[in-house]
């Protein structure tokens, strides 16, 4: 069948490589957005101007005060973190008995506000952010050559997506979570201190979110713009995935990364519409996503 | 006094052709039309849509392509653009209206940026350059439209006609249902009516209405281009709707009349225009959710409120001190 199309498998191969690499970062993305919905009931829009901030953040640390990367690893979703809980803690909890696209509208006014911020500083140009010195270089797969931070990308993020829904699925505290998500009111009562869970939680989405922009900034240009070019795609991807489902967003982001990949193979000119596309044929077979409850 | 008001409103917009700048007025009213028809859908029906720009545009590329390329008048360039968001509101509002509130509006500003891109790579919408040149013809074949002030009265009553019609919607019997559909849709149900088809209904007429201002808007223009069709758009309109005030009838214009003026007179100030905008929803969305109509009719807003206690205070020391005062002459 391949012969059809006079591709080769290397191709076709090499595309979902770098599918799976764009499908890391959706799922990283569109996981902290599953995690702060379940809990918050709100679409944190300003998720892909906190993936750019933790991007720009781990550039500045390494232009101005030269922090390594492995060190920004670690720093960047601290610092990125911090700010989402102050933000949750000043204006979010605001929001909680009022309807819930307040929150939406809050969190895309933040979105403008930070993204507008850093295009002033930095203008639309991108900023080069080098590859640490270890993870220079390329493996060969026999099938391609594989950057090796490339490898890497795709290796820390499934480990950070499998921690992550190890923590929420098979921990005390993630039961917890589980248990204020599913009925606030009652997981009260029994003595949880649900705010501080949900300034937590809303802290820890935006940190990951943060984490994935220190990742991707040696595969991308750091740039003002990489968040709102990327945040309605993840959108997309938490419909299809199934609001509120964690699995469902972690097999989604990689599925559609892949699905993102071949399309480049066969049909170019559609990759940059195959999510959605996507979306639309999942919404009418399945309203509430794959792997959603139906509501 | 409501007489007073709208005397005075309509003398305004049939001078102000002569003291304002003609197209930055029918920039104001294609935008006040795009806000209102927005407005229909979350102020009355209670759904937030995020790709309102997919109507604007999508119209405005048909009906720059019809005027242009197929030659046609400007009445039907127009009815055609008019036409092609009404069948993509339906396509749009046939996948969306099955998801409620926040589903709603990630679904709508992903078929939005579905559109977006298509846009930007299709062949007949020329891409990045978008269409330019478009021809603005003359109107029912006597007016020329381009004159500047000649076509300033065309949108003007355009625009007046739409309101008018919006208006009648929002209190006919189809908006008194849309409204319990926003307010409980659980009992709307229990009263039997379809609410999907409600929903479906006032999501199309949006689209139109939506369709019928970005045609307008880029025969003024002269332009279509993709900037039309953009999610920074989407967002602007729910902006000036959120300023003016959900779900009132003037709230929109007033919206979009300082949203339009805010962009004009920071021009120069380039990004920061993006920054004051989000600002300006952090605020609304904190402080004043009924926006300025909504405020300003709302006699027990907590701004309203505020101004009153103000005054009382002031009232009361005013009193304190002639009281002092009389008794200092005693």
């Amino acid at each position: 069948m391949l012969d059809i199309f006079d591709i080769s498998i290397q191709m076709v191969m090499a595309q979902v490589a770098i599918g799976l690499i764009n499908g890391s970062f959706y799922a990283m993305l569109s996981l902290g957005l599953a995690i702060i919905f379940g809990l918050l009931n709100i679409i944190n829009f300003s998720h892909g101007a906190f993936y750019m901030l933790g991007a720009f953040i781990g550039w500045i640390l390494l232009s101005y005060l030269s922090v390594n990367y492995w060190l920004a690893l670690i720093l960047v979703p601290i610092i990125v973190g911090a700010l989402g809980v102050i933000m949750e803690r000043f204006l979010i909890r605001k929001l909680y008995d009022v309807d819930h696209i307040y929150g939406l509208l809050l969190t895309y006014g933040i979105a403008l506000m930070l993204q507008a911020l850093f295009l002033n500083l930095f203008g639309v140009s991108g900023e080069i952010y080098p590859v640490p010195a270890i993870l220079e270089g390329t493996m060969n797969l026999s099938f391609m050559y594989l950057p090796i931070y490339r490898g890497w990308v795709i290796f820390a993020s499934v480990i950070v997506c499998l921690s992550t829904w190890y923590f929420i699925e098979r921990t005390k505290l993630g039961s917890y979570l589980r248990a204020a998500t599913e009925n606030p009111e009652l997981a009260r009562a029994f003595g949880i201190r649900v705010p501080i869970l949900v300034t937590l939680t809303f802290g820890a989405g935006v940190a990951l979110a943060a984490f994935a922009g220190v990742m991707a900034a040696p595969v991308y240009q750091v740039s003002p713009l990489m968040g709102v070019d990327i945040v309605i795609v993840v959108f997309a991807v938490v419909v299809i995935g199934g609001m509120g489902s964690i699995g469902g967003a972690i097999i989604a982001g990689f599925g559609l990364g892949i699905v993102e990949g071949l399309t480049r193979v066969f049909y170019p000119e559609a990759s940059s519409v195959v999510i959605f596309v996507v979306m639309v044929i999942v919404l009418l077979v399945r309203p509430s996503g794959l792997f959603g409850k139906a509501v | 006094m409501r007489i007073v008001f709208f005397v005075s409103l309509a003398i305004f917009a049939l001078i102000a052709p002569f003291l304002f700048y003609p197209v930055f007025l029918m920039k104001l009213l294609c935008l006040a039309l795009f806000a209102s028809a927005f407005n229909l859908l979350l102020g009355y029906a209670g759904l937030l849509s995020f790709g309102h720009a997919a109507f604007y545009g999508t119209a405005g590329y048909v009906t720059a392509h019809a005027l242009t390329n197929w030659n046609m008048s400007f009445e039907f360039g127009l009815l055609a653009g008019v036409i092609a968001a009404t069948l993509l509101g339906l396509a749009f509002g046939m996948v969306a209206v099955r998801r409620l509130g926040i589903y709603f509006a990630m679904i709508t500003l992903a078929l939005a940026q579905m559109a977006y891109f298509i846009y930007l790579q299709a062949p007949f919408t020329g891409g990045e350059d978008g269409i330019q040149g478009v021809p603005r013809g003359e109107f029912i074949g006597l007016i020329d439209l381009k004159d500047n002030v000649n076509f300033y009265y065309v949108v003007l009553g355009i625009c007046v006609l739409s309101f008018l019609a919006i208006y009648r919607i929002v209190y006919s019997p189809f908006g008194q249902v849309l409204r319990s559909i926003g307010q409980n849709p659980d009992r709307a149900v229990s009263l039997g009516y379809s609410i999907e088809n409600y929903k479906l209904g006032v999501f199309v007429l949006s689209a139109a209405f939506s369709g019928l201002a970005g045609g307008l808007s880029v025969i003024v223009f002269e332009l279509a281009s993709l900037g039309g069709a953009s999610w920074h758009l989407s967002g602007e309109v729910v902006l000036m709707t959120l300023v003016g005030g959900v779900g009132t009838i003037l709230g929109p214009i007033v919206g979009a009349a300082i949203i339009v003026t805010l962009q004009s007179s920071l021009a120069e100030a380039g990004q920061w225009v993006m920054f004051i905008q989000g600002a300006i929803f952090v605020l609304i969305v904190m402080a004043f959710r009924k926006g300025i109509v909504g405020e300003s009719l709302d006699p027990h807003s907590d701004v309203r409120k505020a101004l009153r206690n103000i005054k009382r205070k002031a009232t009361d020391k005013e009193a304190a001190l002639s009281r002092k005062s009389r008794g200092g002459e005693k």
